[in-house]
């Protein structure tokens, strides 16, 4: 499978990952070698065979449906590039 | 440098608990070891000032008869785990100055337990690498060197900074994480013993994510009994890790050093692969001999699904990791870019913060990810994890842990794999197959190549049978005798 210029671009874009037009090419052809080893996989028999998504085989535990932390804005604030008072400055998210 | 950092861990807290030294006395050698030990570059930040607070309230709990069962030892921190009011930069960028205000789990047991903090070891940026080299705080050089050149080589990866640290005695030991091998492929560059246990046995809150199915917290140490005292330490049940096992921790250190005989250990046929160095062969027939005098039967398995294990995993850990590092948008902490608006701030920030291997990986993630290619290639990856998983199943049903080798080569120079992704990813053939299945592996020191340098032999156990790799790793290393250091050169 080969990755071309438009299809990095855009996976680029999707993972909001600004790469400069010289980069482009290079990695086209770096993803490409990675997915064209990658499509060995091709080969495998996987008829019938539930998808592995944990190594756990446990359930997933439950807890009470209560508030166990919080109250504390100045540990959530303080690695904030930007802040006024309580709060996260952020640029404009809507025009 | 004094003979205090000469010591296993064992001896430090006998030492310790004799009175024969206190834990500033011990503290102080290694902080003296850490900042003769620069030219390594293990560390990205060293924490003296806070180690010797640490070793004094020791001396204090010790005094008090309240010791720990790591009272006192100085350890080194992989820069991946969380301390509070500690930088912690997951060998990247994009967390620019992030201090925690929280303690990772791993970490704070150890802390329960009377562990002192050197500083924050060196790492491959956020664990993806086998060379320490995509570190944004440089490459980590390898204490050993092979014989007559002074070549720098690489410590391994991703916890390069962890095994440097221990092998050249600048702690007693160290934490570490692994997710396709980064515990155990520097533990065998380097000469030291490194477990990477059961998925769930340690905690993972706290320990910043690569990919969450996959990510092991685990020790690096000198000896297979050290080994076991930290792994004890840092195991246990964590409701905040919805994924951390609740259940009992053994004694680990009661495992090292009894018999093995009777044992049937599976040798897989699979892991003889095209153009294995005849070193790393006869590397592992010495294994199999050593363990078949020990009393162990030896079984050839077949884990015939072996050679899928590096392709599916480079979709399983990219795709996770794409979705674990969206959190890196210069919002709430860490790295901003200045852009005119929200999306460009994001993407500039991303792009000046994350180094070319992580982006790699991100491409990778969002690609398998993407619309249209989701069943083709992720779903895909995990029948086949299911289909790897099962192979070691049926092999547990006829062994009671496989040997195999470590690495498929020793330590290379830095620089030597770095223009090729695919070469680099080759170096965890024999380890990735252990996250994916979620079992314990560990990597005991075996003995030098003909160029002087360490080589390991990997023990994998089924799961939480931590217990029976630290007797069989026990066997090793007494029938091994490794005891080589690398020259001191820095």
């Amino acid at each position: 499978m080969a990755i071309d210029a438009a299809t990095v671009r855009k996976v680029a874009r999707l993972a909001r990952i600004a790469e400069p037009e010289a980069r482009i090419e290079p990695l086209a052809r770096e993803l490409t070698g990675i997915m064209n080893w990658i499509e060995q996989l091709a080969e495998v028999d996987i008829e019938g065979v539930e998808p592995m998504t944990s190594a756990v085989s446990q359930p997933a535990p439950l807890r009470d449906d209560v508030v166990t932390e919080g109250g504390d804005p100045e540990r959530i604030l303080a690695n904030a590039p930007r802040r006024a008072g309580d709060f996260f400055v952020v640029p404009k998210v809507v025009e | 440098m004094s003979s205090l950092t000469d010591l296993t861990l064992r001896a430090a807290l006998d030492g310790l608990s004799s009175g024969a030294f206190s834990s500033e006395e011990l503290t102080r050698a290694h902080i003296g070891a850490v900042e003769a030990a620069r030219p390594l570059n293990a560390f990205i930040l060293e924490t003296p000032d806070k180690a010797l607070e640490m070793a004094r309230a020791s001396d204090a709990r010790r005094a008090a008869g309240e010791a720990g069962a790591l009272e006192g030892a100085p350890l080194g921190i992989k820069d991946l785990f969380c301390t509070n009011g500690v930088t912690t930069t997951a060998g990247s960028r994009i967390l620019g100055g992030f201090t925690p205000t929280y303690e990772s789990t791993v970490t704070s047991q150890l802390w329960r337990d009377g562990a002192v903090m050197l500083g924050k070891l060196n790492l491959d940026e956020f664990a993806m690498g086998s060379s320490n080299e995509t570190s944004a705080y440089g490459p980590v050089v390898s204490p050993w060197r092979r014989n007559g050149d002074a070549s720098p080589l690489t410590p391994g990866g991703s916890s390069g900074g962890s095994a440097a640290a221990v092998a050249a005695g600048l702690c007693l030991g160290a934490t570490a994480t692994d997710t396709g091998g980064s515990i155990r492929q520097p533990a065998a560059f380097t000469g030291t013993v490194g477990i990477k246990p059961t998925y769930g046995r340690c905690s993972r809150w706290g320990v910043v994510a690569f990919a969450s199915s996959l990510d092991q917290a685990g020790p690096i140490a000198r000896t297979v009994e050290d080994a076991a005292l930290l792994l004890q330490s840092m195991s246990g049940h964590d409701p905040k890790d919805s994924t951390s096992l609740d259940v009992e921790v053994p004694d680990f250190a009661a495992f090292v050093g009894r018999s093995v005989k009777g044992l049937r250990i599976g040798v897989p046929k699979e892991y003889r692969v095209d153009g294995m160095p005849a070193e790393i062969e006869a590397l592992w027939e010495q294994g199999i001999a050593w363990l078949r005098e020990a009393g162990c039967e030896i079984v050839e398995v077949s884990l015939p699904h072996t050679r899928y294990a590096l392709p599916a995993y480079y979709i399983v850990a990219p795709a996770e990791a794409s979705s674990n590092l969206a959190r890196y948008d210069g919002m709430r902490y860490g790295l901003r870019a200045d852009a005119a608006s929200l999306t460009d701030t994001y993407e500039k920030s991303r792009a000046e913060g994350f180094g070319e291997e992580v982006k790699r990986r991100i491409l990778i993630g969002t690609y398998v990810l993407s619309a249209g290619y989701y069943d083709a290639y992720y779903l895909r990856a995990l029948k086949v994890r299911r289909r790897i998983a099962d192979d070691f199943t049926e092999a547990f049903g006829k062994v009671d842990a496989l040997l195999t080798p470590t690495a498929p080569s020793a330590a290379f120079a830095l620089g030597e794999n770095a223009n090729d992704p695919v070469a680099m990813y080759l170096n965890d053939i024999f380890t990735v197959t252990v996250n994916l299945a979620g079992l314990p592996g560990m990597s005991v020191p075996a003995g030098l190549d003909a160029r002087g340098l360490p080589l390991g032999l990997q023990l994998i156990g089924r799961p939480l049978d931590e217990g029976l790799l630290f007797s069989l790793g026990g066997a090793i290393e007494k029938a091994a005798g490794f005891s080589a250091k690398p020259a001191r050169w820095w």
